[in-house]
């Protein structure tokens, strides 16, 4: 069990570099710059 | 020799590299002279701790808003590139990010050296309210962006709007004394978010990272990882002589001997060095678990 968990951790990152690609190749990253090159006033408590 | 040295439990060395870090990440000067945002291209890279991307100086994005803002968007409703960023990020080192590279947590750590007569370690219901920052994970970060939408199909980012301290300190105080232009604008809205940030501030003051413990959803989420990420921290029970000053110096309230990977463990490393027998290491690639137990692993296979 205690093994299992040694590869765990490396397979989320792993996971997770497949996920941000996946991500890239959908064009989430355009809504995520979208959302932070403007001014949040949720964020700031005015919107 | 080496173990008769006096170790040093000071935390200023994981200050300074704090106060580097978010300087770095924070380091967009004009944005405070102007009373603007950086809107560069850095802004489609996500920083690892809890950083508004509101604030004058913000360099990347936060990962948080920029969870909710690719959930509640109409063209998307799973958010690969975030949520792969929090796992490569959790996956690899957990909530070292917590205690390393978050300027909010940074900003708890030095209000709470503030003296105050009586400092709370722990109070009844500590370990139910820890609970809390999952329950605001799911339901302000993720369910009410991904449903609670407008005619249009968009969720709006309901942990940056009606919580986050982060955001009032780092981004909308800032702005809102920089840029004439957002006096009339403010409300009950900004109101009640400077009530949230006051009363996290004097928390902090009185208890131990009280936002971290029960509130930032994104510590909730790399606490799920810290069991199994590979940065790790090992207790040698050859070594270990149950003395608990690790347990007694840590500001979490964790048992390092009981559970070196808990999910409360910010990896500050005040326990390494509390510990007078060395007995409790960090790093990567490191056993997991107790010596013996590997050993027995190891026969077994």
């Amino acid at each position: 069990m205690r093994s299992i968990s040694r590869w765990a951790g490396l397979s989320a990152a792993v996971v997770g570099i497949c996920f941000m690609a996946l991500g890239i190749y959908r064009g989430e990253m355009t809504v995520v710059f979208e959302k932070a090159s403007r001014i949040c006033l949720e964020c700031i408590g005015i919107g | 020799m080496a173990e008769n040295k006096k170790k040093s439990s000071s935390e200023w060395p994981r200050h300074r590299f704090q106060i580097l870090w978010a300087m770095l990440t924070n380091s967009y000067l004009a944005g405070f002279s102007k009373g603007q945002i950086y809107q560069g291209q850095l802004k489609k890279l996500c920083v690892p701790g809890l950083n508004c991307y509101s604030c004058p100086g913000a360099l990347g994005s936060c990962p948080i808003g920029a969870l909710q803002a690719t959930l509640g968007s109409w063209d998307f409703k799973l958010a690969f590139y975030v949520g792969g960023f929090l796992m490569f990020v959790g996956g690899l080192i957990g909530r070292f990010v917590c205690g390393w590279l978050c300027p909010f947590g940074l900003i708890q750590d030095l209000l709470h050296k503030i003296p105050f007569p009586k400092k709370l370690r722990t109070f009844r219901g500590d370990k139910l309210l820890r609970k809390l920052k999952y329950v605001i994970l799911l339901v302000f970060v993720i369910l009410l962006p991904l449903f609670l939408v407008d005619i249009l199909g968009q969720g709006a980012p309901w942990f940056c709007k009606l919580i986050c301290p982060a955001g009032t300190l780092e981004g909308g105080v800032p702005l809102v004394l920089l840029n004439n232009t957002f006096h009339s604008a403010i409300g009950w809205l900004y109101a009640w978010k400077n009530v949230i940030l006051v009363a996290t501030i004097l928390l902090s003051i009185l208890i131990y990272r009280p936002f971290c413990k029960y509130v930032c959803p994104l510590g909730a989420v790399y606490a799920l990882f810290n069991p199994i990420s590979m940065f790790r921290y090992r207790v040698d029970e050859d070594k270990c002589i149950h003395c608990g000053k690790c347990a007694h110096v840590c500001k979490m309230n964790v048992d390092p001997v009981k559970n070196a990977n808990s999910t409360e463990c910010i990896r500050c490393g005040l326990c390494k060095k509390a510990c007078p027998t060395d007995a409790i290491s960090s790093g990567f690639g490191i056993k997991t678990g107790r010596k013996a137990e590997d050993e027995v692993l190891r026969q077994k296979s």
